[in-house]
């Protein structure tokens, strides 16, 4: 599904350059459950950036679902983000004055799908994730499990190919981060590709696969 | 829509915005329209006569001249009409004119003391006299000296009443007269008491001296310039006719009407400059409103317009959110600014007393709406631009990340 060969990426920071990236090779197959641990400055929200074609790398190739990525343009990046990648974000970037259902609908928007189509499809995917009677709810009337709930929703409703979590649980209670990784691992078994990022090691030992990020470099031999 | 949402969510910010621009066009349309009222008023003041014309009025001399002493009245005659008429092709309408003051008018057991003028048929145009009813003095009337007359509106109330006047006989100073015509006259009611005979017959029973009191003619459609040139030759030519120094400055009264017209036009015009101007700075003054409350909206929405370009948005489509939005803004509150506008102008013509000197009509056109609904949607894209520039350059994930 994710082939990464020597991806190196850098940043200018003032006049240094700040070598984040310095050779990730790395394969994820279709319908995995991986994490991907590192502390912070091991450059992992930069790999998710450019698995998520949030950014571009420097040198290296990337395959995704046999697409050759190179340097898309900003057009072409997001109609690939909205055809295959589906994001669930640690503070839930939810759209704080559109309802549970319009957030959830937002990605159909952009493929052009009728109002009328896109809030029932979106009235369905908050049936899968329990949320149904929160439909017509602004997110700041939401607890913060239900938020990344509605979240969720919203990355599976465009059917993507992988979810990608940038810390899912990062800002919820033990409880309901278990309520999370549960709802992503039964996306798990429907058949999606999963990548968790997180640097909580219970997080990641529901996954199964960790991959360890150590200074810009996949640390081998991190089997579960 | 997408917009409603985001426009109720911040209402006063809204309206504020708003209000900016439809001030901007509202004043737009009062300064217009004023500029219209005033220029409808003069052009109305123009209708008494022709714009286009150049009018002779003998005077007295002030300079010596060929052995002359200053202060002899200049006369001029029909035969220096004849003369300007041979040697001036360009020449349109013309009429000479004689004035005879105190006419009185019977007719059965009424009579009325009115204005006599003897003409020729051309002093129709070059007063716009109106006719009402009959004809006007014709050349067949001129060159037989024939008794007919023209009666102005009023004299026909005057001395008609519910009578036809046209072919029934007056007596002027004792001369029958049959009626042939009733004029009416923009000018003024003066205008509208006036008998017009022809200049010949005038001539020959109320005025033995051969002297007329002015001389009129129209200039087709030459330019400006073209005229004046015109009216200083021929006052060069009567100068050596009838015996005056040509720099004598009050010998010969030539009014070029077209002179007085082009200034009152380019003042018009003037006015018509500094109002587009003035309403068009305010205008700016609104856009730069507009502009700089979308930029606090692309800020403070740094983080949703990254969450939809993670989520699949296109740039252009961030783009054409923000513009949409502007330009909603702009185009329905500037909408509003009109539509008070024309609808004060409206009111302020309804109410204005008739007979306004100098003012009339104050509204605007349909063509004039048209250009501000264009200018407005112009400058809600251009209030929307440089926002939209920054939302476009938003990257994502920097917007997610910091917050």
């Amino acid at each position: 599904m994710i082939a990464l060969e020597g991806i190196e990426k850098s940043y200018n920071v003032g006049s240094n350059e700040l070598r984040v990236l310095k050779g990730i090779d790395l394969n994820i197959e279709r319908g995995e459950l991986v994490s991907i641990m590192g502390s912070s400055g091991s450059g992992k929200s930069t790999l998710l950036n450019i698995l998520g074609l949030l950014d571009f790398k420097d040198q290296g190739s990337y395959t995704l679902n046999g697409q050759i990525i190179d340097h898309p343009s900003e057009r072409e990046a997001a109609h690939l983000r909205n055809a295959y990648i589906g994001f669930v974000f640690q503070s839930f970037n939810l759209i704080s004055y559109k309802t549970a259902v319009e957030n959830v609908a937002l990605p159909l928007y952009y493929r052009g799908i009728s109002r009328a189509k896109r809030n029932a499809t979106a009235m369905e995917y908050l049936r899968k994730v329990g949320l149904d009677q929160w439909a017509h709810h602004l997110p700041n009337e939401l607890s913060g499990g239900q938020k990344q709930r509605v979240a969720i929703a919203r990355a599976l409703i465009g059917n993507p190919e992988i979810i990608l979590a940038d810390e899912p649980t990062g800002a919820l209670d033990s409880t309901t981060s278990l309520e999370v990784m549960n709802l992503l691992k039964e996306i798990h078994k429907q058949g999606k590709t999963v990548i968790i990022v997180t640097h909580e090691n219970d997080i990641a030992g529901m996954t199964e696969r960790i991959i360890r990020l150590v200074d810009g470099r996949v640390q081998h031999g991190g089997h579960v | 829509m997408e917009i409603w949402s985001t426009i109720q969510k911040n209402k006063l910010r809204t309206f504020l915005t708003g209000f900016a621009v439809a001030w901007g066009i509202f004043m737009l349309i009062i300064l217009l329209g004023t500029g219209n009222g005033l220029q409808n008023g003069v052009t109305q003041e123009f209708n008494d006569d022709a714009t286009n014309s150049i009018w002779i009025r003998g005077g007295r001399t002030s300079l010596e001249y060929g052995g002359f002493k200053p202060g002899r009245r200049v006369k001029i005659t029909l035969d220096d009409l004849h003369y300007l008429l041979r040697n001036y092709p360009q020449m349109g309408y013309y009429s000479a004119r004689i004035n005879v003051w105190g006419a009185r008018v019977n007719y059965g057991n009424d009579f009325g003391d009115y204005s006599m003028r003897g003409v020729h048929p051309g002093h129709v145009v070059l007063e716009k006299t109106e006719m009402l009813q009959g004809r006007y003095i014709n050349d067949f009337d001129v060159s037989n000296d024939r008794k007919v007359a023209v009666i102005g509106k009023l004299i026909a109330n005057d001395l008609f009443k519910d009578e036809d006047p046209l072919g029934k006989y007056v007596i002027i100073r004792n001369v029958p007269f049959m009626v042939v015509g009733v004029s009416d006259d923009a000018g003024s009611e003066w205008e509208q008491r006036m008998v017009y005979i022809p200049i010949t017959t005038a001539l020959q029973v109320f005025n033995k001296s051969g002297n007329i009191d002015q001389i009129m003619f129209t200039t087709g459609t030459l330019p400006l310039q073209a005229t004046i040139d015109l009216s200083e030759r021929v006052k060069r030519d009567l100068a050596q006719r009838l015996q005056f120094s040509p720099s004598d400055p009050t010998a010969l009264f030539i009014n070029n009407a077209n002179e007085e017209f082009a200034r009152f036009m380019n003042i018009f015009n003037g006015i018509a400059l500094f109002v587009w101007v003035m309403g068009i700075f305010t205008i700016i003054a609104g856009i730069v409103g507009v502009s700089n409350i979308m930029m606090i909206v692309v800020r403070e929405r740094t983080q949703e317009i990254g969450v939809r370009k993670a989520i699949g948005a296109h740039p252009s489509s961030i783009v054409l959110q923000i513009l949409q939005e502007s330009i909603f803004i702009t185009a329905l509150s500037g909408y509003i600014g009109l539509v008070l506008g024309v609808g004060l102008l409206e009111l302020v013509n309804k109410y204005l007393p008739e007979n306004t000197n100098m003012f009339s009509n104050p509204t605007v056109d349909i063509r004039i709406a048209v250009y501000a609904t264009i200018v407005l949607i112009v400058s809600g894209a251009l209030a929307g631009f440089f926002p939209a520039r920054k939302a476009a350059h938003v990257k994502p994930i920097e917007a997610l990340r910091y917050q």
